[in-house]
C-alpha cells in the first residue's frame, strides 16, 4: 500500500461526510450511531496506522512511505514520515478514539461534535505527514477550525470568548510562518521539506532598517516560524491563551489540545526551525532557554496557586513544554530525544489528567478543587488511577514523565549547567503544585453533602483508561521501545544540525566575539 | 477584412444581438408578461458563451486595427465574467418574482453590463476601454435603482451614478493627458513610447488619474465610498451582480491597461497599487468590523478582497497577472455562494438582512449552516478551504517581486478581517436562535450554496487539483505578458 500515509489522513475526513450531510434526527438512536460511526472510523484508522509502524524501518533516517503527486499546478503533493513524525503519528491515532469513547455522555448536537473531532484528526494526522511546507501550513492552519467550533459550542460559560482567543492568537502567529514560508519558496526555489533540509539559508548579518540582524535571512526566518511554534507549543509569554481555552473547552477538546495540538509546535522546531536554520537556532538558543527556564519556575509557581482544576493542569503543561523547547534546543542526542519522549509521554499524562478531571466533572458540574475533597473515600479506583498520573506529571521514575524530563535535563546539562540547575527546580515545584492537589481533592474526610453520593468510575470509564495507564508504565519502565525508534533520525538531524554549525563556524565564532 | 474582425470578436457581437433581440421579444411579446423566459434565455446565452470562452485562446489576434484585443487572458476572464453573470441572473429570478420587480428589462440590462465587461478585458485602446467602462456603468446605475418604488435602492442608483460619473472623468482626463503626451490612444502605441523614451512627469499625471478611475470601479479604497450604500441600498440580487462579474472585469482591465500600454513602467504604477491595495486590505479588514448589516458587511469584504487581488497586480510581473487572475475566479465563486443564501433572507415576507437574523441557523438549517460557515472562513482565507489559495498565489508573486512588507502587511490585514468572519461563524453556531429566520432555498439557490462550499471545501485535494485553475491561468498570464 503506497497510499497509507493518505490513507490514514484523509480516512476520518471521509467518515465526517455522512455525519455532516447524511445523518438525520436528533434522537437518542441517531446519536447513538453518530458516536457508533465515530468511534469506528478513529478505531480503523489507529489499525490502519499500525500498518506504518509495522512497516517502518527505523535504520533508515530519511522519509519513508513517500508519496507525491502534482498539485494545483505550481505545487506538489508530497507525504512521508521518519523517525520523529511516525511517533506522532501514532500518538494521534491511538489516542482518537479514546476521546472519542470519553465523549460518550455529549447530548447536545452529537453529529457535529463528532465530525468536528474526525475533520480536526484528518487535519492534525496530515501535519506530522506533509513533506511540503505548504501542504503542512494547509493542514497546521486548518486545525484552528474544527478546535474553534469545539470550544465555542460545547465549551463552558466564556466558551465564546475563548474560542475567540485561541483562534486569533494562532493565527496572527502563523500568518508570519506563511510569509517566512513563501521566502523560503523564493529562496530555495522549492517547497519541498527533504529538499529545503539540504538547502543552506543565508547567514550573512544584513541591515534592517538600521538594525544589524546576526544570522541574517536565517534569523529573520527562524523568527517568523517561532512566532507561530512559540504560540502553538505555548512558551511563555505567549501562553496566555492555553488557559482559557482549557478552561472553556469540554474534556475532549482539552484532551485533544493538550496531547496532539500543543505537540505540533514541539514538532515544528524540530521539523524546521533546527535543522533549516541551525545557525539562528545556534544564536537563539540562549534566548529560548530563558523563555523555557522563566516558564517552567513561574508557570509552576501560578500553578500552585490556582483554584480551578483544568487550569492548575493547564499551566502546568505550559511549565513541561517548558523541558520540551529547552530539550530541542539543546541541540544533543539526549536533549532532543529527551523533548520527543517528553512530547509523547505528556500526550498520554496530560491526556489522561484532564480526562480525570472530566471524569468528577461529568458527575458534579464543577472544576473548583474547593469543592471536592475526601473522594478516596467513595471513589477507590479513581483515585488510584488519578494517583498514578499524578505521579507521572510529577515525573516519578518508573512513569514515562521521568525518562522525558531526565534526558532533556541531561541533554541540557551539557550545554548550559546553569540552565539544567534553575529547569531542575521545576521537578520540585511540579511535585509541590501536583501533590498539593491530588491532597485537596481526593484525601481528607468526605464532608461536603454533595459528594455524598459520587459515583465510581464506571466500565466505559475504565476502558478509557486502561490503554492510558499501560502506555505511561510501559514506556516509564521499557522507554526503548520509542527511543529505539527515533533514535536513528534524531542521531542523523544532531548531526546534520553539527556539521551545518561547523561549516559556519567561522562566521559564528566572529559573532560570539562581536557579541561579546 | 470585417468579417475577419466580427469573428475575433464573435462573443460580443452574439451578445449585442441577443440583447436586442430580447429586448424586441420583451417589447412585443405580452405573453411573456413576467419576463422568466427572457431571464432563462439570457442565463443560458451567458452561460454558453462563458463555457465556450473556457476552450481558451491561443495566440495574440487583433480586431478594428487593434481597438480590440483577443488573447488567453481575455479569454479566461470573459469566462470567468459571463458564467458569473449567468449565476447571479439565475439567483435573481426568485427574488424578483416575489417582490414583482420580475421585468423583461433585468435581464437585457445586464447581458448590456456583461457587453460593456467583456470590451473592457478586450480593449485594445483607450477609447474601447472607455466605451466598455461606460456601457458597463450606464447598465449598472440603472439596476442599482431597480426597485425604483423604494427610496433606499433610488438613492443607491443615484449615489452610484454621480460618483460614478466623476470617476469616470477622471479617467478620461487621464486618458486625455496620456493620448497628449504620447499622441496615441492605442495602448501598444503607449507601450512604444514608454519603452522608447519611459515615463515623462505628465505621462505619469494621466496615469495617476487613469489609476484613480481604475480603483473606483473596482472599489478599492481611497475611492470606496460608494460601495457599502449601493451594495445596502440596491435589492439583493443586484448586490450579488455587483459582487461578482464586474469586480472580474474591473481587475482585468487594470491588469490590461497597466500591462499592456504602461508593462515598462512598472515601478511607476507600483507605488500607486502597493498604496491602494494596502488602504483596500485594512479598511476592507477594520471598517467591517463595526457592520449590522450583511450587505455592508459584505461590501467591506469586497474591499478588502480587492486590496488582495491588487498585491498580485502590484508584483508586476507574470506570477502576479496569474494570481490576480486565480483570485478573482475564487472571489467570484465564493460570492454567488454566499448570495445565493443572503437573496433568500426574509423574516415574515420582507427581506431581512441583519447579521443578527442569522443568529441559530447551525440548529435551525444545519446544512445551509455548513455551507456558508465554509463560505464565510473561506473568504477569511483560512486553509485548508480553497480562499486560502488565492491569497496564497498574490502573497507569493509579491514575495517574488520583493515587495516582502506587502505581503506581511497583507498578511496581518487577513488577521483582521479573520475577526468578522469568525463572527459570522459565531452567531450562526453559538448564538441561540431568536426569532427564527423563514426561509427555504428554491433549488438553483441550494445548488449554488452547495456547489460553490463544496468547491472552496475540498477542490483543493490532489485528485480534483482545484479543476486546472491554476494553469488556466499561468496561460492567460503568459499571454498576457508574453
Amino acid at each position: 500500500m503506497s497510499n497509507i500515509l493518505s490513507f490514514v489522513t484523509f480516512w476520518p475526513l471521509v467518515g465526517a461526510i455522512p455525519l455532516i450531510f447524511l445523518m438525520r434526527g436528533d434522537g437518542p438512536d441517531e446519536r447513538l450511531n453518530a458516536k457508533r460511526l465515530a468511534l469506528f472510523v478513529t478505531t480503523t484508522t489507529f489499525l490502519a496506522s499500525i500498518v506504518i509502524i509495522n512497516g517502518f524501518d527505523p535504520a533508515d533516517t530519511g522519509f519513508q512511505f513517500v508519496e507525491e503527486r502534482d498539485w494545483l499546478g505550481v505545487l506538489t503533493y508530497r507525504m512521508g514520515v521518519d523517525g520523529v513524525s511516525v511517533l506522532f503519528v501514532m500518538l494521534t491515532t491511538f489516542l482518537m478514539p479514546l476521546v472519542i469513547l470519553a465523549s460518550w455522555n455529549v447530548e447536545h448536537r452529537v453529529r457535529e461534535y463528532m465530525a468536528a473531532f474526525l475533520i480536526l484528526e484528518t487535519l492534525m494526522i496530515g501535519v506530522f505527514c506533509a513533506l511540503d511546507i505548504i501542504l503542512f501550513y494547509l493542514f497546521f492552519e486548518g486545525g484552528l477550525i474544527p478546535m474553534f467550533l469545539i470550544i465555542g459550542i460545547w465549551g463552558g460559560k466564556e466558551r465564546v470568548r475563548a474560542a475567540f482567543f485561541f483562534f486569533l492568537y494562532t493565527l496572527l502567529g502563523s500568518v508570519l510562518m506563511l510569509v517566512a514560508m513563501i521566502a523560503m519558496y523564493w529562496d530555495a526555489g522549492t517547497t519541498s521539506i527533504p529538499a529545503l533540509l539540504h538547502h543552506q539559508f543565508s547567514y550573512e548579518t544584513v541591515d534592517l532598517l538600521g538594525w544589524e540582524i546576526i544570522g541574517g535571512a536565517q534569523t529573520l526566518m527562524w523568527l517568523a516560524f517561532f512566532a507561530s511554534f512559540a504560540v502553538k507549543m505555548p512558551m511563555w509569554p505567549v501562553h496566555t491563551w492555553l488557559p482559557k481555552a482549557h478552561v472553556e473547552a469540554p474534556t475532549a477538546g482539552s484532551v485533544v489540545l493538550a496531547a496532539i495540538l500543543l505537540k505540533m509546535g514541539g514538532y515544528g522546531f524540530l521539523r524546521f526551525s533546527l535543522p533549516m536554520f541551525p545557525v539562528a537556532s545556534e544564536i537563539l538558543s540562549g534566548f529560548v532557554f530563558t523563555l523555557s527556564v522563566v516558564a517552567i519556575i513561574y508557570t509552576s509557581l501560578v500553578a500552585l496557586m490556582q483554584e480551578d482544576i483544568k487550569k492548575l493542569i493547564a499551566y502546568s503543561s505550559v511549565a513541561h513544554m517548558g523541558f520540551v523547547t529547552m530539550g530541542i534546543f539543546a541541540a544533543n542526542q539526549q536533549g532532543v530525544d529527551g523533548a520527543i519522549f517528553q512530547m509523547i509521554s505528556h500526550g498520554f499524562i496530560s491526556g489522561a489528567l484532564f480526562l480525570c478531571v472530566g471524569v468528577i466533572y461529568d458527575r458534579m458540574h464543577t472544576r473548583q478543587i474547593a469543592d471536592y475533597g475526601g473522594l478516596v473515600n467513595r471513589m477507590p479506583v479513581y483515585a488510584l488511577v488519578f494517583m498514578l498520573f499524578t505521579m507521572g506529571n510529577v515525573g516519578l521514575p518508573g512513569t514515562s514523565g521521568f525518562v522525558g524530563e531526565f534526558l532533556t535535563l541531561a541533554g541540557v546539562f551539557q550545554v548550559n549547567t546553569w540552565v539544567a540547575f534553575f529547569a531542575a527546580t521545576g521537578v520540585i515545584l511540579s511535585a509541590a503544585y501536583a501533590l498539593w492537589l491530588y491532597r485537596r481533592v481526593i484525601f481528607g474526610e468526605l464532608v461536603k453533602e454533595s459528594l455524598r453520593a459520587i459515583t465510581d468510575m464506571n466500565r466505559r470509564e475504565k476502558a478509557v483508561f486502561a490503554p492510558l495507564i499501560a502506555g505511561t508504565l510501559i514506556l516509564g519502565v521499557y522507554p526503548s521501545l520509542i527511543l529505539d525508534l527515533m533514535g536513528p533520525s534524531v542521531t542523523a538531524l544532531v548531526a546534520g544540525y553539527e556539521t551545518a554549525l561547523a561549516e559556519a563556524a567561522d562566521r559564528v565564532v566572529e559573532i560570539v566575539v562581536a557579541q561579546k | 477584412m470585417t468579417t475577419v474582425d466580427l469573428t475575433i470578436a464573435f462573443p460580443e457581437v452574439v451578445l449585442a444581438l441577443g440583447a436586442m433581440a430580447l429586448l424586441m421579444f420583451g417589447v412585443f411579446d405580452k405573453r411573456n408578461a413576467d419576463g422568466s423566459l427572457i431571464l432563462y434565455l439570457s442565463a443560458a446565452l451567458l452561460a454558453f458563451l462563458g463555457v465556450s470562452e473556457m476552450a481558451g485562446h491561443a495566440g495574440v489576434k487583433t480586431a478594428f486595427n487593434g481597438l480590440f484585443v483577443v488573447d488567453g487572458f481575455a479569454s479566461f476572464a470573459k469566462s470567468v465574467i459571463l458564467l458569473g453573470a449567468s449565476a447571479s441572473l439565475l439567483l435573481a429570478r426568485e427574488y424578483l418574482m416575489r417582490h414583482k420587480m420580475m421585468q423583461y428589462e433585468y435581464p437585457v440590462l445586464i447581458l448590456l453590463a456583461t457587453l460593456g465587461m467583456l470590451i473592457m478585458v478586450s480593449a485594445g485602446d483607450l477609447m474601447t476601454l472607455y466605451m466598455g467602462v461606460e456601457l458597463q456603468s450606464l447598465a449598472l446605475y440603472v439596476i442599482a435603482a431597480f426597485r425604483r418604488d423604494s427610496a433606499r435602492s433610488t438613492e443607491a442608483g443615484l449615489k452610484y451614478f454621480v460618483l460614478g460619473a466623476i470617476s469616470s472623468g477622471l479617467l478620461l482626463y487621464g486618458a486625455s493627458l496620456v493620448y497628449g503626451y504620447t499622441g496615441t490612444t492605442r495602448l501598444s502605441g503607449i507601450a512604444a513610447v514608454v519603452y522608447a523614451d519611459g515615463v515623462s512627469i505628465g505621462l505619469t499625471f494621466g496615469l495617476v488619474f487613469l489609476c484613480a478611475g481604475l480603483a473606483f470601479k473596482i472599489s478599492a479604497a481611497p475611492f470606496h465610498m460608494w460601495t457599502p450604500d449601493v451594495y445596502e441600498g440596491s435589492p439583493t440580487p443586484v448586490t450579488a451582480f455587483f459582487a461578482t462579474a464586474p469586480k472580474a472585469a474591473a481587475g482585468a482591465l487594470f491588469a490590461r491597461a497597466l500591462f499592456d500600454g504602461f508593462g515598462d513602467a512598472v515601478e511607476t504604477w507600483r507605488q500607486i497599487l502597493v498604496f491602494v491595495s494596502i488602504a483596500s486590505m485594512f479598511l476592507g479588514a477594520v471598517a467591517a468590523i463595526g457592520q449590522t448589516n450583511i450587505k455592508r458587511l459584505l461590501a467591506y469584504s469586497s474591499i478588502g478582497h480587492m486590496g488582495f487581488a491588487l498585491v498580485g497586480l502590484a508584483a508586476g510581473s507574470k506570477e502576479g497577472a496569474q494570481a490576480l487572475l486565480i483570485y478573482l475566479a475564487i472571489y467570484v465563486v465564493m460570492n454567488v455562494g454566499v448570495f445565493a443564501f443572503v437573496i433568500c433572507m426574509e423574516k415574515s415576507g420582507r427581506p431581512a438582512t441583519r447579521i443578527a437574523d442569522l443568529a441559530g441557523l447551525s440548529s435551525t438549517h444545519p446544512n445551509m449552516a455548513v455551507c456558508l460557515a465554509a463560505l464565510f472562513l473561506s473568504l477569511a482565507g483560512i486553509p485548508p478551504l480553497v480562499g486560502f489559495f488565492g491569497k496564497y498565489f498574490v502573497f507569493v508573486a509579491a514575495v517574488e517581486a520583493g515587495l516582502i512588507w506587502l505581503a506581511v502587511a497583507g498578511a496581518v490585514a487577513s488577521v483582521i478581517g479573520a475577526f468578522y468572519y469568525l463572527r459570522l461563524v459565531k452567531v450562526m453556531y453559538f448564538d441561540e436562535a431568536t426569532e427564527e429566520l423563514d426561509i427555504s432555498l428554491p433549488l438553483t439557490h441550494r445548488l449554488a450554496l452547495g456547489g460553490a462550499a463544496l468547491v472552496m471545501a475540498f477542490s483543493w485535494l490532489p485528485f480534483i487539483n482545484g479543476f486546472g485553475i491554476v494553469e488556466a491561468a499561468e496561460a492567460a498570464a503568459a499571454s498576457l505578458l508574453g
